[in-house]
Protein backbone atom coordinates (compact mmCIF):
# COMPACT_ATOMS: atom_id res chain seq x y z
CA UNK A 1 0.00 0.00 0.00
CA UNK A 2 1.28 3.66 -0.74
CA UNK A 3 0.67 5.96 2.56
CA UNK A 4 0.33 9.08 -0.11
CA UNK A 5 -3.07 7.78 -0.94
CA UNK A 6 -4.20 5.66 1.78
CA UNK A 7 -3.50 9.21 3.91
CA UNK A 8 -5.19 11.26 0.93
CA UNK A 9 -8.15 8.83 1.21
CA UNK A 10 -8.40 8.59 5.06
CA UNK A 11 -8.38 12.50 5.30
CA UNK A 12 -11.25 13.06 2.85
CA UNK A 13 -13.21 10.24 4.35
CA UNK A 14 -12.61 11.73 7.96
CA UNK A 15 -13.67 15.40 6.58
CA UNK A 16 -16.67 14.10 4.63
CA UNK A 17 -17.70 11.90 8.22
CA UNK A 18 -17.02 15.23 10.41
CA UNK A 19 -19.37 17.24 8.01
CA UNK A 20 -21.89 14.24 7.88
CA UNK A 21 -21.78 13.74 11.91
CA UNK A 22 -21.02 17.26 12.56
CA UNK A 23 -24.44 18.75 11.09
CA UNK A 24 -26.56 16.65 12.85
CA UNK A 25 -25.78 18.24 16.53
CA UNK A 26 -27.39 21.58 17.70
CA UNK A 27 -25.55 24.54 15.88
CA UNK A 28 -24.17 22.22 13.36
CA UNK A 29 -26.57 23.28 10.85
CA UNK A 30 -24.98 26.89 10.79
CA UNK A 31 -21.69 26.31 11.20
CA UNK A 32 -21.40 23.40 8.29
CA UNK A 33 -23.83 25.62 5.99
CA UNK A 34 -22.84 29.18 7.39
CA UNK A 35 -19.83 29.71 9.03
CA UNK A 36 -17.44 27.22 7.20
CA UNK A 37 -18.39 28.65 3.51
CA UNK A 38 -18.21 32.16 3.93
CA UNK A 39 -14.65 31.34 6.27
CA UNK A 40 -13.85 29.32 3.61
CA UNK A 41 -14.83 31.57 0.70
CA UNK A 42 -13.03 34.49 2.19
CA UNK A 43 -9.81 32.46 2.88
CA UNK A 44 -10.09 31.52 -1.03
CA UNK A 45 -10.11 34.90 -1.94
CA UNK A 46 -7.31 36.69 0.48
CA UNK A 47 -5.37 34.00 0.04
CA UNK A 48 -5.25 33.95 -4.19
CA UNK A 49 -4.82 37.25 -4.22
CA UNK A 50 -1.97 36.94 -1.55
CA UNK A 51 -0.23 34.33 -3.74
CA UNK A 52 -0.83 36.24 -7.31
CA UNK A 53 1.48 39.11 -5.74
CA UNK A 54 3.96 37.08 -4.05
CA UNK A 55 4.65 35.86 -7.51
CA UNK A 56 4.46 39.56 -9.14
CA UNK A 57 6.99 40.00 -6.54
CA UNK A 58 9.57 37.31 -7.82
CA UNK A 59 11.75 39.11 -10.43
CA UNK A 60 12.43 36.83 -13.58
CA UNK A 61 16.31 36.77 -13.88
CA UNK A 62 16.18 35.88 -17.31
CA UNK A 63 14.05 35.56 -20.40
CA UNK A 64 12.98 31.85 -19.96
CA UNK A 65 10.26 31.00 -22.54
CA UNK A 66 10.46 27.47 -23.66
CA UNK A 67 10.23 27.23 -27.29
CA UNK A 68 9.10 24.89 -29.76
CA UNK A 69 9.75 26.93 -33.53
CA UNK A 70 12.32 28.76 -34.94
CA UNK A 71 13.10 31.73 -33.32
CA UNK A 72 12.88 34.96 -35.53
CA UNK A 73 15.90 35.75 -37.18
CA UNK A 74 16.94 36.95 -40.49
CA UNK A 75 14.22 37.72 -42.65
CA UNK A 76 14.50 34.96 -44.94
CA UNK A 77 14.41 32.18 -42.18
CA UNK A 78 10.53 31.19 -42.17
CA UNK A 79 9.78 31.82 -38.06
CA UNK A 80 7.27 30.35 -36.13
CA UNK A 81 5.49 33.24 -34.59
CA UNK A 82 3.36 31.47 -31.64
CA UNK A 83 5.69 28.75 -30.63
CA UNK A 84 8.50 31.11 -30.87
CA UNK A 85 6.32 34.78 -30.02
CA UNK A 86 8.59 37.50 -30.62
CA UNK A 87 5.68 39.89 -30.36
CA UNK A 88 3.19 40.50 -27.80
CA UNK A 89 0.36 39.38 -30.39
CA UNK A 90 1.97 36.25 -30.62
CA UNK A 91 2.41 35.05 -26.67
CA UNK A 92 -1.79 36.22 -26.53
CA UNK A 93 -2.11 33.81 -29.19
CA UNK A 94 -0.10 30.78 -27.58
CA UNK A 95 -1.14 32.01 -24.12
CA UNK A 96 -4.99 31.37 -25.17
CA UNK A 97 -3.94 28.21 -26.83
CA UNK A 98 -2.24 26.70 -23.49
CA UNK A 99 -5.69 28.13 -21.07
CA UNK A 100 -8.01 26.85 -23.33
CA UNK A 101 -6.35 23.94 -25.03
CA UNK A 102 -3.04 23.22 -22.95
CA UNK A 103 -1.28 22.94 -25.85
CA UNK A 104 2.19 21.72 -24.10
CA UNK A 105 0.38 19.25 -22.64
CA UNK A 106 -0.65 17.62 -25.87
CA UNK A 107 3.04 17.61 -27.37
CA UNK A 108 3.53 14.99 -24.24
CA UNK A 109 5.63 11.93 -25.17
CA UNK A 110 6.72 9.12 -23.45
CA UNK A 111 9.87 7.14 -23.68
CA UNK A 112 10.97 3.36 -23.50
CA UNK A 113 12.72 0.83 -24.25
CA UNK A 114 11.35 -1.85 -26.91
CA UNK A 115 12.92 -4.88 -27.90
CA UNK A 116 14.89 -4.80 -24.78
CA UNK A 117 17.33 -1.96 -25.49
CA UNK A 118 15.62 0.22 -28.38
CA UNK A 119 14.72 3.87 -26.69
CA UNK A 120 11.81 4.59 -28.35
CA UNK A 121 9.84 8.00 -27.82
CA UNK A 122 5.68 7.79 -28.11
CA UNK A 123 3.15 10.16 -28.52
CA UNK A 124 1.40 10.29 -25.49
CA UNK A 125 -2.14 11.68 -25.66
CA UNK A 126 -4.48 10.31 -22.80
CA UNK A 127 -3.01 12.76 -20.22
CA UNK A 128 -4.30 15.55 -22.56
CA UNK A 129 -7.67 13.96 -22.96
CA UNK A 130 -8.28 13.13 -19.15
CA UNK A 131 -6.88 16.79 -18.08
CA UNK A 132 -9.06 18.25 -20.65
CA UNK A 133 -12.14 16.73 -19.58
CA UNK A 134 -11.76 16.76 -16.44
CA UNK A 135 -11.15 20.69 -16.56
CA UNK A 136 -14.30 21.47 -18.66
CA UNK A 137 -16.45 19.03 -16.94
CA UNK A 138 -15.69 20.71 -13.47
CA UNK A 139 -15.82 24.07 -15.20
CA UNK A 140 -19.18 23.29 -16.34
CA UNK A 141 -20.09 22.07 -13.37
CA UNK A 142 -19.15 25.64 -11.21
CA UNK A 143 -20.93 27.41 -13.86
CA UNK A 144 -23.98 25.35 -13.94
CA UNK A 145 -24.13 25.87 -9.98
CA UNK A 146 -24.76 29.93 -10.65
CA UNK A 147 -28.29 28.49 -11.21
CA UNK A 148 -28.28 28.32 -7.33
CA UNK A 149 -26.74 31.71 -6.98
CA UNK A 150 -28.98 34.14 -9.60
CA UNK A 151 -32.51 34.76 -9.16
CA UNK A 152 -33.98 35.00 -11.93
CA UNK A 153 -31.54 32.53 -13.80
CA UNK A 154 -30.47 33.85 -16.73
CA UNK A 155 -31.56 32.43 -20.28
CA UNK A 156 -27.43 31.51 -20.83
CA UNK A 157 -27.24 29.05 -17.86
CA UNK A 158 -30.73 27.31 -18.85
CA UNK A 159 -29.38 26.50 -22.26
CA UNK A 160 -26.11 25.20 -20.52
CA UNK A 161 -28.11 22.73 -18.41
CA UNK A 162 -30.67 21.72 -21.48
CA UNK A 163 -26.90 21.49 -23.58
CA UNK A 164 -25.39 19.51 -20.65
CA UNK A 165 -28.50 17.37 -20.15
CA UNK A 166 -29.17 16.79 -24.10
CA UNK A 167 -29.36 12.70 -24.04
CA UNK A 168 -32.62 13.44 -21.04
CA UNK A 169 -31.67 10.03 -19.68
CA UNK A 170 -33.62 9.48 -16.75
CA UNK A 171 -35.36 12.04 -14.42
CA UNK A 172 -34.13 14.56 -13.39
CA UNK A 173 -31.98 14.54 -16.37
CA UNK A 174 -28.00 13.33 -16.35
CA UNK A 175 -26.03 15.92 -16.54
CA UNK A 176 -23.11 15.13 -18.60
CA UNK A 177 -20.84 17.06 -16.88
CA UNK A 178 -21.03 15.22 -13.65
CA UNK A 179 -20.51 11.96 -15.01
CA UNK A 180 -17.31 12.91 -16.78
CA UNK A 181 -16.02 14.82 -13.96
CA UNK A 182 -16.29 11.92 -11.72
CA UNK A 183 -14.80 9.68 -14.77
CA UNK A 184 -12.22 11.95 -15.29
CA UNK A 185 -10.66 12.39 -11.97
CA UNK A 186 -11.09 8.31 -11.41
CA UNK A 187 -8.89 8.25 -14.50
CA UNK A 188 -6.35 10.84 -13.70
CA UNK A 189 -6.01 9.13 -9.74
CA UNK A 190 -5.91 5.26 -11.66
CA UNK A 191 -3.10 7.09 -14.10
CA UNK A 192 -1.02 8.02 -10.77
CA UNK A 193 -1.53 4.48 -9.19
CA UNK A 194 -1.29 1.93 -12.15
CA UNK A 195 1.76 3.62 -14.41
CA UNK A 196 5.06 2.72 -11.87
CA UNK A 197 7.12 5.92 -12.78
CA UNK A 198 4.09 8.48 -12.32
CA UNK A 199 3.13 6.46 -8.91
CA UNK A 200 6.97 7.04 -7.91
CA UNK A 201 6.68 10.84 -8.06
CA UNK A 202 2.99 11.05 -7.05
CA UNK A 203 2.33 12.66 -3.30
CA UNK A 204 -0.04 13.28 -1.16
CA UNK A 205 -0.65 16.54 -2.47
CA UNK A 206 -1.38 14.88 -5.57
CA UNK A 207 -4.14 12.60 -4.60
CA UNK A 208 -5.69 14.47 -2.16
CA UNK A 209 -7.17 17.10 -4.31
CA UNK A 210 -8.17 13.97 -6.64
CA UNK A 211 -9.93 12.63 -3.47
CA UNK A 212 -12.03 15.68 -2.55
CA UNK A 213 -13.09 16.32 -6.00
CA UNK A 214 -14.42 13.13 -6.10
CA UNK A 215 -15.78 13.30 -3.02
CA UNK A 216 -17.54 16.84 -4.36
CA UNK A 217 -18.48 14.98 -7.77
CA UNK A 218 -19.80 11.60 -5.86
CA UNK A 219 -22.29 13.82 -2.92
CA UNK A 220 -23.46 16.17 -5.48
CA UNK A 221 -24.40 13.04 -7.72
CA UNK A 222 -25.72 11.54 -5.10
CA UNK A 223 -28.12 14.28 -4.03
CA UNK A 224 -28.84 15.02 -7.44
CA UNK A 225 -30.09 11.59 -8.38
CA UNK A 226 -30.35 9.59 -5.42
CA UNK A 227 -31.25 10.73 -2.31
CA UNK A 228 -33.05 13.49 -3.68
CA UNK A 229 -31.69 17.07 -2.19
CA UNK A 230 -34.82 19.70 -1.84
CA UNK A 231 -33.65 21.55 -4.64
CA UNK A 232 -35.73 24.87 -3.66
CA UNK A 233 -35.04 24.59 -0.02
CA UNK A 234 -31.53 24.35 -1.42
CA UNK A 235 -31.96 27.58 -3.43
CA UNK A 236 -33.39 29.14 -0.57
CA UNK A 237 -30.51 28.55 1.41
CA UNK A 238 -27.89 29.75 -1.02
CA UNK A 239 -29.83 32.57 -2.08
CA UNK A 240 -29.34 33.75 1.64
CA UNK A 241 -25.89 33.71 1.58
CA UNK A 242 -25.24 35.91 -1.70
CA UNK A 243 -28.04 38.21 -0.60
CA UNK A 244 -26.05 38.19 2.70
CA UNK A 245 -29.28 37.10 4.94
CA UNK A 246 -28.12 33.88 5.57
CA UNK A 247 -30.36 30.99 7.14
CA UNK A 248 -30.76 27.49 7.35
CA UNK A 249 -33.96 25.71 5.62
CA UNK A 250 -35.05 22.74 7.07
CA UNK A 251 -35.05 18.93 5.10
CA UNK A 252 -31.35 19.60 3.40
CA UNK A 253 -29.93 15.70 4.52
CA UNK A 254 -26.33 15.43 5.67
CA UNK A 255 -25.08 14.85 2.11
CA UNK A 256 -25.63 18.06 0.91
CA UNK A 257 -23.38 19.59 4.57
CA UNK A 258 -20.89 17.03 2.90
CA UNK A 259 -20.82 17.81 -0.27
CA UNK A 260 -20.84 22.20 0.93
CA UNK A 261 -18.02 21.25 3.76
CA UNK A 262 -15.87 19.35 1.10
CA UNK A 263 -16.49 22.36 -1.18
CA UNK A 264 -15.33 24.39 1.21
CA UNK A 265 -11.93 22.41 2.36
CA UNK A 266 -11.51 22.82 -1.11
CA UNK A 267 -11.46 26.58 -1.47
CA UNK A 268 -9.28 26.64 2.03
CA UNK A 269 -6.75 24.20 0.47
CA UNK A 270 -6.85 25.80 -3.36
CA UNK A 271 -4.41 29.03 -2.77
CA UNK A 272 -1.85 26.71 -0.57
CA UNK A 273 -1.78 23.94 -2.86
CA UNK A 274 -0.92 22.97 -6.65
CA UNK A 275 -4.05 23.77 -7.58
CA UNK A 276 -3.15 27.36 -7.86
CA UNK A 277 -2.13 26.74 -10.97
CA UNK A 278 -5.29 28.33 -11.91
CA UNK A 279 -4.09 31.61 -11.44
CA UNK A 280 -0.07 31.11 -11.97
CA UNK A 281 -0.41 30.13 -15.53
CA UNK A 282 -0.86 33.08 -16.66
CA UNK A 283 2.51 34.17 -14.69
CA UNK A 284 4.39 31.51 -16.09
CA UNK A 285 7.28 32.81 -17.86
CA UNK A 286 7.93 30.05 -19.34
CA UNK A 287 4.81 31.09 -21.30
CA UNK A 288 4.28 34.67 -20.85
CA UNK A 289 7.17 35.98 -21.80
CA UNK A 290 8.33 36.80 -26.09
CA UNK A 291 11.27 35.57 -27.47
CA UNK A 292 13.14 38.54 -28.46
CA UNK A 293 16.04 38.13 -26.82
CA UNK A 294 18.26 38.80 -29.67
CA UNK A 295 16.94 41.92 -30.24
CA UNK A 296 16.31 43.20 -26.75
CA UNK A 297 18.15 43.18 -23.79
CA UNK A 298 16.78 41.81 -20.75
CA UNK A 299 18.15 43.13 -17.36
CA UNK A 300 18.48 40.84 -14.42
CA UNK A 301 15.30 43.17 -12.08
CA UNK A 302 17.04 41.55 -8.78
CA UNK A 303 20.55 43.58 -9.81
CA UNK A 304 19.71 45.89 -6.90
CA UNK A 305 21.97 49.09 -6.85
CA UNK A 306 25.82 48.38 -5.74
CA UNK A 307 27.00 50.75 -4.22
CA UNK A 308 29.82 52.11 -5.82
CA UNK A 309 33.01 54.29 -3.81
CA UNK A 310 35.47 54.83 -7.45
CA UNK A 311 38.73 56.32 -7.09
CA UNK A 312 37.64 59.71 -7.50
CA UNK A 313 35.52 59.47 -4.38
CA UNK A 314 38.19 57.97 -2.87
CA UNK A 315 40.79 60.43 -3.31
CA UNK A 316 38.22 63.04 -2.75
CA UNK A 317 37.76 61.54 0.71
CA UNK A 318 41.65 60.77 1.77
CA UNK A 319 44.02 63.27 -0.28
CA UNK A 320 44.69 65.60 2.39
CA UNK A 321 46.31 62.41 4.28
CA UNK A 322 47.39 61.06 0.80
CA UNK A 323 49.35 64.50 0.26
CA UNK A 324 50.58 64.07 3.78
CA UNK A 325 51.70 60.68 3.73
CA UNK A 326 53.26 61.12 0.04
CA UNK A 327 51.19 59.09 -1.60
CA UNK A 328 50.58 59.87 -4.86
CA UNK A 329 47.45 61.73 -6.07
CA UNK A 330 45.83 62.42 -9.32
CA UNK A 331 44.05 66.06 -8.24
CA UNK A 332 46.04 68.65 -6.17
CA UNK A 333 44.74 69.96 -3.74
CA UNK A 334 43.36 73.45 -4.66
CA UNK A 335 44.97 72.22 -7.91
CA UNK A 336 46.92 74.78 -10.39
CA UNK A 337 44.72 75.80 -13.09
CA UNK A 338 47.16 73.80 -16.04
CA UNK A 339 46.70 70.72 -14.11
CA UNK A 340 42.74 70.69 -13.79
CA UNK A 341 41.83 68.96 -17.03
CA UNK A 342 43.28 65.86 -16.09
CA UNK A 343 40.87 64.78 -12.99
CA UNK A 344 38.14 64.03 -15.22
CA UNK A 345 40.58 60.98 -16.02
CA UNK A 346 40.96 60.12 -12.81
CA UNK A 347 38.92 56.99 -12.54
CA UNK A 348 41.51 55.30 -14.78
CA UNK A 349 44.18 56.55 -12.52
CA UNK A 350 45.73 52.73 -11.82
CA UNK A 351 46.86 53.27 -15.45
CA UNK A 352 50.56 53.02 -15.36
CA UNK A 353 51.66 55.84 -17.94
CA UNK A 354 50.35 58.58 -15.54
CA UNK A 355 52.02 57.49 -12.02
CA UNK A 356 55.32 58.46 -13.72
CA UNK A 357 54.05 61.88 -13.24
CA UNK A 358 51.83 61.89 -9.56
CA UNK A 359 55.03 61.82 -7.79
CA UNK A 360 56.30 65.11 -8.57
CA UNK A 361 52.57 66.12 -7.93
CA UNK A 362 52.70 66.09 -3.77
CA UNK A 363 55.68 68.44 -4.12
CA UNK A 364 53.53 71.11 -6.01
CA UNK A 365 50.85 71.78 -3.79
CA UNK A 366 52.94 71.70 -0.73
CA UNK A 367 54.22 75.10 -1.59
CA UNK A 368 50.92 76.93 -2.33
CA UNK A 369 48.89 74.91 0.12
CA UNK A 370 51.58 75.03 2.84
CA UNK A 371 49.38 76.43 5.57
CA UNK A 372 46.70 73.45 5.61
CA UNK A 373 48.99 70.87 5.18
CA UNK A 374 51.37 71.29 8.35
CA UNK A 375 48.15 71.40 10.34
CA UNK A 376 46.89 68.34 9.52
CA UNK A 377 50.35 66.68 10.51
CA UNK A 378 50.21 67.95 13.76
CA UNK B 1 9.30 40.91 4.72
CA UNK B 2 11.03 43.59 2.83
CA UNK B 3 8.27 45.37 0.94
CA UNK B 4 9.71 44.33 -2.53
CA UNK B 5 8.93 46.26 -6.05
CA UNK B 6 5.79 44.61 -7.84
CA UNK B 7 6.27 43.74 -11.52
CA UNK B 8 3.94 44.21 -14.39
CA UNK B 9 1.20 45.73 -11.57
CA UNK B 10 -0.95 46.82 -13.84
CA UNK B 11 -1.66 43.30 -15.60
CA UNK B 12 -1.45 41.79 -12.36
CA UNK B 13 -3.96 44.05 -11.26
CA UNK B 14 -6.25 44.08 -14.10
CA UNK B 15 -6.07 40.13 -14.01
CA UNK B 16 -6.88 40.29 -10.21
CA UNK B 17 -10.00 42.62 -10.64
CA UNK B 18 -11.38 40.31 -13.46
CA UNK B 19 -11.14 37.38 -10.63
CA UNK B 20 -12.24 39.01 -7.84
CA UNK B 21 -15.11 40.73 -9.65
CA UNK B 22 -16.27 37.35 -11.08
CA UNK B 23 -16.03 36.07 -7.28
CA UNK B 24 -17.97 38.54 -5.85
CA UNK B 25 -20.68 39.28 -9.12
CA UNK B 26 -23.70 37.52 -7.79
CA UNK B 27 -23.40 39.22 -4.43
CA UNK B 28 -23.41 42.16 -6.34
CA UNK B 29 -26.53 40.87 -8.61
CA UNK B 30 -28.25 40.20 -5.81
CA UNK B 31 -27.09 43.15 -3.53
CA UNK B 32 -29.95 44.28 -1.34
CA UNK B 33 -32.53 41.69 -2.59
CA UNK B 34 -34.01 38.56 -1.04
CA UNK B 35 -35.32 35.30 -3.14
CA UNK B 36 -37.15 33.54 -0.47
CA UNK B 37 -38.09 29.91 -1.82
CA UNK B 38 -41.37 30.53 -3.48
CA UNK B 39 -44.79 29.34 -2.29
CA UNK B 40 -47.42 27.24 -4.11
CA UNK B 41 -50.76 27.81 -4.51
CA UNK B 42 -53.14 24.80 -4.46
CA UNK B 43 -56.24 24.62 -6.03
CA UNK B 44 -59.40 23.66 -4.06
CA UNK B 45 -59.98 20.69 -5.57
CA UNK B 46 -56.15 20.07 -4.55
CA UNK B 47 -56.26 20.95 -1.35
CA UNK B 48 -60.05 18.85 -0.79
CA UNK B 49 -58.32 16.18 -1.65
CA UNK B 50 -55.42 16.58 0.61
CA UNK B 51 -53.24 14.13 -1.07
CA UNK B 52 -51.62 13.17 -4.09
CA UNK B 53 -51.30 9.88 -5.25
CA UNK B 54 -48.78 9.16 -3.21
CA UNK B 55 -47.15 11.05 0.03
CA UNK B 56 -46.46 14.93 0.14
CA UNK B 57 -42.92 13.92 0.83
CA UNK B 58 -42.74 11.29 -1.78
CA UNK B 59 -44.08 13.19 -4.64
CA UNK B 60 -41.83 16.58 -3.70
CA UNK B 61 -38.53 14.05 -4.20
CA UNK B 62 -39.64 11.62 -6.93
CA UNK B 63 -42.49 13.27 -8.97
CA UNK B 64 -40.49 13.46 -12.11
CA UNK B 65 -39.05 9.93 -11.92
CA UNK B 66 -43.05 8.86 -11.08
CA UNK B 67 -43.88 10.59 -13.94
CA UNK B 68 -41.56 9.20 -15.98
CA UNK B 69 -42.55 5.35 -14.99
CA UNK B 70 -46.39 6.34 -15.71
CA UNK B 71 -44.89 7.61 -19.48
CA UNK B 72 -43.20 4.41 -19.69
CA UNK B 73 -46.03 2.02 -18.72
CA UNK B 74 -48.29 4.09 -20.65
CA UNK B 75 -46.58 3.97 -23.83
CA UNK B 76 -45.04 1.14 -24.32
CA UNK B 77 -46.87 -1.32 -22.40
CA UNK B 78 -50.39 0.61 -22.86
CA UNK B 79 -51.19 -0.38 -18.78
CA UNK B 80 -52.81 3.00 -17.81
CA UNK B 81 -53.86 2.17 -14.43
CA UNK B 82 -51.38 2.84 -11.05
CA UNK B 83 -51.77 1.32 -8.08
CA UNK B 84 -50.51 3.28 -5.05
CA UNK B 85 -48.72 2.42 -2.57
CA UNK B 86 -52.28 2.31 -0.12
CA UNK B 87 -53.65 -0.31 -3.13
CA UNK B 88 -55.92 3.32 -4.55
CA UNK B 89 -56.16 3.17 -8.30
CA UNK B 90 -55.18 6.42 -10.40
CA UNK B 91 -55.86 6.62 -14.38
CA UNK B 92 -51.88 7.39 -15.86
CA UNK B 93 -52.11 10.81 -17.21
CA UNK B 94 -50.58 13.65 -16.76
CA UNK B 95 -52.97 15.87 -18.50
CA UNK B 96 -56.16 13.95 -16.72
CA UNK B 97 -55.16 13.37 -13.61
CA UNK B 98 -52.57 15.46 -12.25
CA UNK B 99 -53.74 18.61 -14.28
CA UNK B 100 -56.97 17.70 -12.86
CA UNK B 101 -56.41 18.84 -9.37
CA UNK B 102 -53.06 20.98 -10.02
CA UNK B 103 -55.38 23.24 -13.06
CA UNK B 104 -53.29 25.75 -12.21
CA UNK B 105 -49.66 25.21 -14.25
CA UNK B 106 -48.12 28.70 -13.55
CA UNK B 107 -48.82 28.51 -9.92
CA UNK B 108 -47.73 24.89 -9.23
CA UNK B 109 -45.62 23.71 -11.47
CA UNK B 110 -43.90 26.47 -12.89
CA UNK B 111 -42.76 28.18 -9.66
CA UNK B 112 -40.56 25.99 -8.53
CA UNK B 113 -39.49 25.18 -11.59
CA UNK B 114 -38.42 28.82 -12.79
CA UNK B 115 -37.04 28.92 -8.95
CA UNK B 116 -34.53 26.41 -9.10
CA UNK B 117 -34.15 26.37 -13.40
CA UNK B 118 -35.36 23.01 -14.03
CA UNK B 119 -37.02 23.27 -17.72
CA UNK B 120 -38.76 19.99 -17.92
CA UNK B 121 -39.56 18.58 -21.00
CA UNK B 122 -43.08 17.12 -20.53
CA UNK B 123 -44.56 20.47 -22.26
CA UNK B 124 -42.80 19.59 -25.61
CA UNK B 125 -45.90 17.15 -25.67
CA UNK B 126 -48.35 17.98 -23.58
CA UNK B 127 -50.26 21.05 -23.52
CA UNK B 128 -51.74 22.99 -20.81
CA UNK B 129 -54.89 24.17 -21.75
CA UNK B 130 -55.42 27.14 -20.49
CA UNK B 131 -51.94 28.70 -21.64
CA UNK B 132 -53.10 27.73 -25.25
CA UNK B 133 -56.26 29.20 -25.20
Amino acid sequence: MNISYLYSLIAVIVLALFAYVGSKFGGGEALFGIIFPLLAGLTFTVGFIYRIVDWARSPVPFRIPTTCGQQKSLPWIESACIENPTTTAGVVVRMILEVVLFRSLFRNTTCELKEGDKLAYRWEIWLWVGALAFHYAFFTVVVRHLRFFMEPVPVCLQFLETLDGFLQIGLPGLMLSGVVLLAAAVFLFLRRILTPHVRYISLASDYFPLFLIMGIAFSGILMRYFTKVEIVNVKAFTMGLVTLQPHIPDGIGGIFYVHLFLVSVLLVYFPFSKLMHLGGIFMSPTRNLTTDTRAKRHINPWNSPVKIHTYEHYEDEFREKMVDVGLPVDKMLEAQPPEAPEAPETPEAPEAPETPEVPEKPEVPAEPEAPEAPEKKE
Amino acid sequence: MPKKKMYDQGKVFAGLAIFVGLLIFPFLLNLGKAAPAPELKLSDKAKAAKECVESKAYMTAEHMQLLNEWRETVVRNAQRVYVNSSGKKFEMSLSNTCLDCHSEKAEFCDKCHNYAAVTPYCWDCHVDPKETM
